[in-house]
């Protein structure tokens, strides 16, 4: 980005080298995977489980290791534009964390506590995170979409979804 | 049966009081959230997805039709009043349709979209209807290498798309590819990269892959740039043309269903070249040139037709080779195969009535797209004032809620934070996201092809070579060698629209910020400097 803010593009240029590591970290262990197969007694011929691995490996391989002469010869990738994002700044890694957190929450709280208070908390979570401070606001809009998602899984769409804490209440 | 007595059977089953139903249902749901800014046509379909799980196949995919040109209508709505695209086919869109827009001709613009929409979209489907059949009779002769060779293709070509990186587009295939591992391999019955996690067993549900790229990743991304400004929606009132924006339109949405069919229809397209190229034979053929660039309404006719008439070319390689060739068509695909249908040459004759079912309510949402769109513009036009915290938080909340509600596994939800993470890391540094997706789906079913084609040959690798093979094996060479064949060809023969079309992409990435100003340069450089680098993607 030409109006991006001073230094940034020499950070993500050094940040872009661990792109190509974990592409090639990643093509090491496909192939260390698939050597280490045992072999099987039913295929035939070339083709077998542990060709496609090999070759999708190599190409991995092969990719990191032309992406870091690229980023070396000053090759950067493109940050993807969008309609709200503001690409003069610095990832905003607080915002980042606290949404990871919510889902995360959400995940591990989505059997015992049920859909939904697992998915309310999520919501209030995600959009604490995002700036929003109506708390109160917040946590109606939270559960009604959560009670509300669930009403409509479980009775029209007849998809299951865990009622955790509040069964015989919903 | 001609395909006509077929189309007739097919709106049979699509004009049931239910399927109606449901294609309205899809209809309006696509538009509302195909409008909300950041939601693509593909996130759409994504998002939607579980709400189809327990409906009949036929119901669903007729609902899905609806959504299919809803999301995109929704998404041209978006790149006209905002001026924000969310997806690389509406760039073009919102050139003029923003422009008009901000001259008090928003009105008009959404007009011209949406008709050029649905007459792009008619014309399209009609086409499709006429071609499915045709086509699927030559791909029954096609066989399981041909098959394998026309995989390769498609991988190459959505990864050598205009305009950008193409070592990004290799990696990011490569990362698809490696999901698409993840599982018990059918023939032999072995674990590839499940690492002892019984959940990994059955391999990672596309669902969840699509998801996690497309909205969960989008939703991390933006909250780490999210732009605090208050945003700037322009008010419109009923969508409506006159006297001479009709005149001045026609001709476009014919011009521009012309070009995006075969561009859709081929297995290597996308949407954004064609609307890219019906952007500039307008302004050519424009009575009106000094208008472009200030809110010509040719300019928002034309890409809108092409973007329609794309989108239902990119059928006929959907149905009938159970190819994808844009994000949209591959999570369609996803949908179909949801219900264990395979879709395929033989698709047209397994399941006629789903087949020209769907076909029959693509026209039946096109046409309900239109009566729903132009009254309903200023409805539209309110979605987008949406509370940017309330629709991120929407985003990953219905992102987590469809990925439950797949096999009701929290392992799935957490599945769906790293591929979320994957999605964002693709983002910050340019990754595509299409090719990644278009490896996961058809990563596994390449093997399969491969497998089976070397089982029929007993392990002989000419198994492989076909005369139609040879064929897709050297287009693929050309593609993969297209930097340096162009330097050997003469100045004349390089088509001038085409390459004034790249050079529009390339501006037009620049100008919304989809670009370094590095990658700009670097690309100027490219004609000057020979560096010839024969076989080795150069990551240009």
């Amino acid at each position: 980005m030409s109006s991006a803010a001073p230094g940034s593009t020499r950070e993500q240029g050094r940040s872009e080298y661990g792109v190509a590591l974990f592409l090639g970290a990643l093509g090491v262990l496909l192939i260390a995977q698939a050597l280490l197969l045992p072999a099987s007694l039913i295929v035939r011929g070339p083709v077998g489980p542990k060709a496609v691995p090999l070759v999708v490996g190599g190409l991995l391989v092969v990719v990191a290791a032309v992406l870091a002469v690229d980023i070396a010869r000053g090759g950067r990738g493109e940050p993807e534009g969008g309609e709200d994002i503001d690409l003069t700044g610095r990832s905003d890694w607080a915002t980042m964390a606290l949404l990871v957190a919510a889902f995360a929450a959400n995940a591990m709280l989505i059997e015992s506590l049920g859909w939904p208070i697992s998915g309310a908390i999520l919501f209030w979570g995600a959009a604490f995170a995002l700036g929003s401070r109506h708390y109160v606001r917040d946590v109606a809009i939270a559960l009604v979409l959560s009670v509300g998602t669930w009403y409509l899984f479980v009775l029209a769409l007849g998809v299951s979804l865990p009622v955790g804490v509040l069964r015989g209440i919903l | 049966m001609g395909a006509i007595g077929e189309l007739i059977n097919g709106f049979g089953t699509a004009l049931s009081p239910e399927n109606l139903l449901y294609a309205f249902l899809g209809v309006l749901l696509g538009t509302a959230i195909g409008v909300l800014p950041g939601i693509g046509p593909a996130m759409t379909l994504a998002l939607l997805l579980p709400l189809t799980y327990a409906l009949p196949v036929t119901s669903a995919l007729i609902m899905f039709a609806g959504i299919y040109y809803g999301g995109m209508y929704g998404g041209s709505t978006t790149s006209i009043l905002l001026n924000t695209p969310g997806e690389s086919a509406s760039v073009v869109t919102a050139i003029e349709g923003n422009k008009m827009a901000k001259r008090g001709r928003a009105a008009q613009a959404l007009a011209t979209a949406a008709i050029g929409s649905f007459v792009a979209g008619t014309i399209a489907t009609l086409l499709l209807a006429l071609l499915g059949p045709v086509v699927a009779r030559v791909a029954l002769q096609v066989g399981q290498a041909d098959f394998f060779a026309l995989i390769l293709l498609a991988f190459i070509a959505v990864t050598s798309v205009l305009g950008s990186s193409r070592v990004r587009g290799l990696a990011a295939l490569g990362l698809g590819l490696t999901i698409g591992l993840v599982g018990i391999d059918a023939t032999s019955g072995q674990q590839r990269l499940t690492f002892g996690i019984p959940e990994l067993a059955d391999g990672i549900d596309i669902v969840i892959v699509a998801v996690g790229l497309f909205a969960v990743g989008e939703a991390l991304w933006t909250a780490a740039h999210l732009r605090r400004a208050p945003v700037q929606v322009i008010p419109v009132g009923t969508a409506r043309m006159n006297r001479e924006d009709w005149s001045r339109s026609w001709k476009p949405w014919l011009r521009g269903t012309a070009i995006g069919f075969p561009f859709g229809a081929v297995p290597a397209g996308g949407a954004e070249i064609p609307t890219f190229l019906s952007y500039v034979t307008e302004r050519k053929l424009s009575k009106h040139p000094e208008e472009f660039g200030h809110g010509a309404i040719e300019g928002v006719a034309g890409p809108e037709a092409t973007n329609n008439a794309s989108a239902a070319g990119g059928l006929v390689p959907l149905l009938t080779l159970g190819l994808p060739t844009t994000a949209t068509a591959a999570i369609l695909l996803v949908a179909i195969q949801t219900y264990g249908i395979e879709p395929g040459p033989r698709l047209f004759d397994t399941e006629p009535v789903l087949v020209w079912g769907l076909i029959a309510s693509l026209f039946i949402g096109n046409t309900m797209l239109l009566i729903l769109n132009l009254p309903l513009a200023p409805l539209w036009a309110k979605l987008l004032q949406i509370p940017r915290t309330y629709l991120y938080a929407g985003i990953l909340f219905f992102s987590a809620l469809g990925a439950y509600a797949v096999n009701a596994s929290p392992f799935d939800l957490f599945l769906l934070l790293a591929i979320g993470g994957l999605g964002f890391m693709m983002r910050r540094y340019g990754l595509p996201v299409l090719p990644a997706i278009i490896g996961v789906i058809l990563g596994p079913f390449a093997e399969e092809r491969l497998r089976t084609a070397l089982q029929i040959s007993n392990g002989d690798l000419g198994g492989l070579i076909t005369p139609f093979s040879t064929v897709i094996y050297v287009l693929i060479a050309l593609i993969l060698l297209w930097p340096l064949v162009r330097r050997f060809l003469p100045s004349k023969a390089r088509v001038p629209v085409l390459s004034e079309a790249a050079h529009e992409v390339e501006e037009a990435h620049s100008h919304h910020g989809l670009t370094n100003a590095v990658s700009v340069e670097r690309h100027v450089g490219d004609e000057v400097r020979e560096k010839p680098d024969p076989g080795v993607p150069d990551g240009r």
